[in-house]
């Protein structure tokens, strides 16, 4: 494990950590945004340029922004949310997210995959994903591009609505 | 010629060689933040004085002119006076949030400086998806903007902090497809390779530049009305608008943080100018083929210089726009033009190939057609649209 | 076509930018500290007090009657009467004032004192250099920075001065008629004659309508 990798990984493990436990909504959404971040910063340490800017530019400047609006459009955002953050049951959840990474890790580390040498990666150029986003992998391209229409058209009608209930 | 044109990269060559092997990837990387820093630090402070002695004579005054001959010291002054005022921090703001918003947006806008080549060779940091990265962290300037309005706790700030967000999301859409058009193009998103691709001259004396093809053209048009937008600068100014919400998401802040703000705002306007540079105009290209012997980062600032000035004209000229004026723009103009623009990009492609006879006549004609019929349309609907009606009052007469 | 209007616009512009380096009509700024325009007759600022002949503490107009002080609508204006009389410019004892404050950071500049003054004593100047470095005690106006000749009011008003002189004048002429009868009166018979002598013409029914029953009276 290299330092780097090290930093990276100890700062969106406690940014994580911190998007769960702050009283303030926003404050756990500025974390959330420190931990898209930290992932993008360890996709860009493996080498793997256009993951981990599209991380920065869907997560940090789309997703991000959008979780921040809603907070601002629909409650109070500068008062401390009531929801506790550990729940009275955390003691069940511990021991549920202890066995699930267990037989996670128990699979992974049984599993022939990690047997292999990693194969060497070639230069992944902009210009090769986009060719296997045409041919190779069309149909799930298509697919989320019909949903994300589908959302935005069901977006659309629901803002009609309220305009006509007006 | 070539050593006057090679002297910033074997200056630092030849600074680097003195330190052992291992930390000579930092120093470099040290040295072209350094020089980043006090080239755009200088230009930030030639850029406001140009600024105010320009906005003074277009409204027939005579602007700065006490501090320095010909007011030249003003950003001295100015400096002075904003690292001495006291640093005000409202009772009730989110102290953390409010402090970091600062520094939240110049790290982003100066990291996005680092992917400009700024002349042959001249690039801090050559990625092979330097486009993409550009826009990456200039998304990430959003999150700054929305620390600095929600923090302060203040009515104006959140408005502002609003409206900033609602407009930069908008403005990115038609940004970003407008440099699609030239991606599609180059064939590569490495801002490096952007540039060399328009390092040519057609017949033998006209540049290259992709601004002078018809797809270039509309693309160039459509990228700064949008940079504009994405920099808030006039008539996009709306998150600052003074004379409604006071100075947007800045209200709250005083002394060194909002020279910071400042300070940012310009350096993105700076980076996104040098992104037109790079993308439609040539990067560090010269004009002509006689004139190829200038150093090619003095043809980069050049072109940098003259899009400030025009941006400042600009500001000079219109008026701010009403935010329902502004989302009917971006996404009732400017995007339906910058989605036909890579239809029309993508024409300009293909037609390489065509072999009959004048053939790049009837390719220029084609692609200019395809991108003029759209805009007089668009244009024709928009004037169709403004019909005043009688206006009627409710007491009077 | 679509743009048009902003080409124009920035040719306008762009015209405004040369046309202010080229042609001198254009820059209309004048530049303060260097030239200074002669602010117009009827501008205002603060209030100060006229004081006749040259000696500022003697020849104050001012009785201390503190009608201003009390019309003062801010209650910037702070007066204490004299314990001792003093011949005015008619002759006459009167007191004076021996404090008179005007704090100008609070004064409004709304004349009003000059408006209720009987006197003709307070009048309202046009020196607005005033900023100071002291902001509480440079800012409160004593009687001696406040007292300025009448020769500077008739410069900075000169249609106003000329009406307040002319009135002050018949007034005098009318109050030394009147103390010239009364002299007459108390030292022997009433002399009914001796009042039309004094020269001003448009004063004189008066004096004589005034003068003349004080003696019947006696």
């Amino acid at each position: 494990m290299s330092p780097v990798f090290a930093i990276l990984a100890a700062m969106t493990l406690a940014s994580a950590i911190a998007a769960m436990s702050f009283r303030k909504l926003v404050h756990s959404a500025l974390s959330m945004i420190l931990t898209f971040s930290g992932l993008a910063s360890i996709y860009l340490h493996l080498n793997a340029q256009f993951v981990g800017l599209v991380q920065v530019l869907v997560y940090v400047g789309a997703v991000a922004i959008l979780v921040v609006f809603a907070i601002l459009l629909t409650r109070d955002s500068t008062r401390d949310s009531s929801v506790r953050s550990l729940a009275k049951s955390w003691l069940t959840g511990l021991l549920v997210a202890g066995a699930v990474f267990g037989t996670l890790a128990a699979a992974i580390l049984g599993s022939r995959a990690l047997d292999r040498a990693a194969p060497q990666a070639a230069e992944i150029t902009v210009k090769k994903i986009g060719e296997q986003l045409m041919t190779r992998y069309v149909i799930p391209l298509e697919v989320v591009a019909l949903l994300l229409t589908a959302a935005m058209i069901g977006a659309v009608i629901i803002a009609m609505r309220e305009k006509e209930g007006k | 010629m070539d050593q006057i044109d090679q002297i910033f990269v074997s200056l630092k060559h030849w600074a680097v060689h003195f330190f052992p092997a291992v930390v000579q990837p930092l120093v470099s990387a040290g040295l072209s933040i350094a020089a980043l820093i006090a080239t755009f630090g200088s230009i930030f402070a030639i850029t406001t004085w140009v600024e105010r002695k320009a906005l003074g004579r277009i409204q027939n005054r005579l602007g700065p002119n006490r501090v320095g001959p010909f007011g030249l010291l003003q950003p001295l002054a100015d400096a002075i006076k904003m690292l001495t005022k006291e640093d005000i921090v409202p009772v009730s703001a989110d102290r953390v949030v409010h402090y970091l918003a600062p520094f939240a947006l110049i790290i982003p806008v100066s990291l996005a400086l680092a992917v400009i080549p700024y002349g042959r060779n001249m690039a801090p940091v050559d990625l092979d998806a330097g486009v993409l990265f550009f826009f990456a962290v200039g998304a990430a300037a959003e999150v700054a903007v929305f620390m600095a309005g929600w923090s302060s706790r203040n009515k104006y700030s959140i408005l502002g902090a609003m409206r900033a967000i609602a407009q930069m999301i908008s403005y990115e859409l038609p940004l970003v497809l407008s440099t699609i058009s030239v991606v599609m193009i180059v064939g590569s998103l490495s801002l490096v390779k952007i540039v060399e691709a328009q390092n040519h001259f057609v017949l033998g004396f006209l540049p290259g530049w992709h601004v002078l093809t018809p797809w270039g053209f509309a693309g160039f048009v459509l990228f700064m009305i949008a940079a504009a937008a994405e920099s808030n600068r006039a008539p996009f100014d709306l998150p600052e608008a003074e004379s409604e919400i006071i100075a947007g998401y800045l209200t709250e802040y005083s002394g060194f943080k909002y020279a910071l703000f400042f300070l940012g705002e310009y350096w993105g306007m700076f980076a996104v100018s040098g992104l037109a540079v790079t993308l439609f105009l040539g990067g560090w290209t010269a004009p002509f083929p006689f004139l190829v012997w200038v150093p090619s980062f003095v043809w980069f600032f050049a072109k940098l210089g003259a899009l400030i000035v025009l941006f400042i004209w600009i500001r000079g000229t219109l008026p701010r726009l009403r935010i329902d004026q502004l989302m009917s723009f971006a996404w009732k103009f400017l995007l339906p033009m910058s989605l036909i623009n890579i239809v029309v990009a993508a024409v300009w492609h293909f037609a390489a190939g065509w072999s009959f006879p004048l053939a790049s006549l009837w390719r220029w004609v084609l692609c200019a057609a395809l991108v003029a019929i759209p805009y007089l349309s668009f244009g024709r609907a928009m004037a169709g649209r403004r019909r005043f009606p009688k206006r009627v009052y409710q007491y009077a007469t | 076509m679509l743009g048009t209007g902003i080409i124009k616009g920035m040719v306008e512009t762009a015209r405004n930018f040369v046309g202010s380096y080229t042609d001198e009509a254009r820059l209309t700024t004048s530049e303060y500290p260097e030239e200074k325009l002669s602010p117009k007759e009827n501008a205002r600022t603060f209030p100060f007090l006229v004081f006749d002949t040259t000696d500022s503490a003697a020849g104050l107009r001012c009785v201390a009657c503190q009608i201003c002080e009390k019309e003062c609508p801010p209650k910037c204006i702070y007066i204490e009467k004299s314990k001792t009389k003093k011949p005015d410019y008619t002759g006459k004892p009167q007191l004076f004032p021996a404090v008179f404050d005007i704090d100008i950071s609070v004064c409004m500049s709304c004349q009003i004192c000059v408006e209720v003054c009987p006197f003709d004593a307070i009048k309202m100047d046009q020196a607005f250099e005033l900023s100071t470095s002291d902001r509480f005690g440079g800012l409160l106006l004593h009687k001696e920075d406040l007292a300025k000749p009448n020769d500077y009011y008739i410069s900075i008003h000169p249609s106003e001065a000329r009406e307040v002189d002319e009135r002050l004048a018949a007034e005098k002429v009318k109050a030394e008629a009147k103390a010239k009868a009364e002299a007459a009166g108390s030292a022997s018979e009433p002399k009914p004659a001796i009042a039309p002598t004094t020269k001003p013409a448009p004063a004189q029914p008066q004096t004589g309508a005034s003068a003349t029953p004080a003696p019947a009276t006696t």
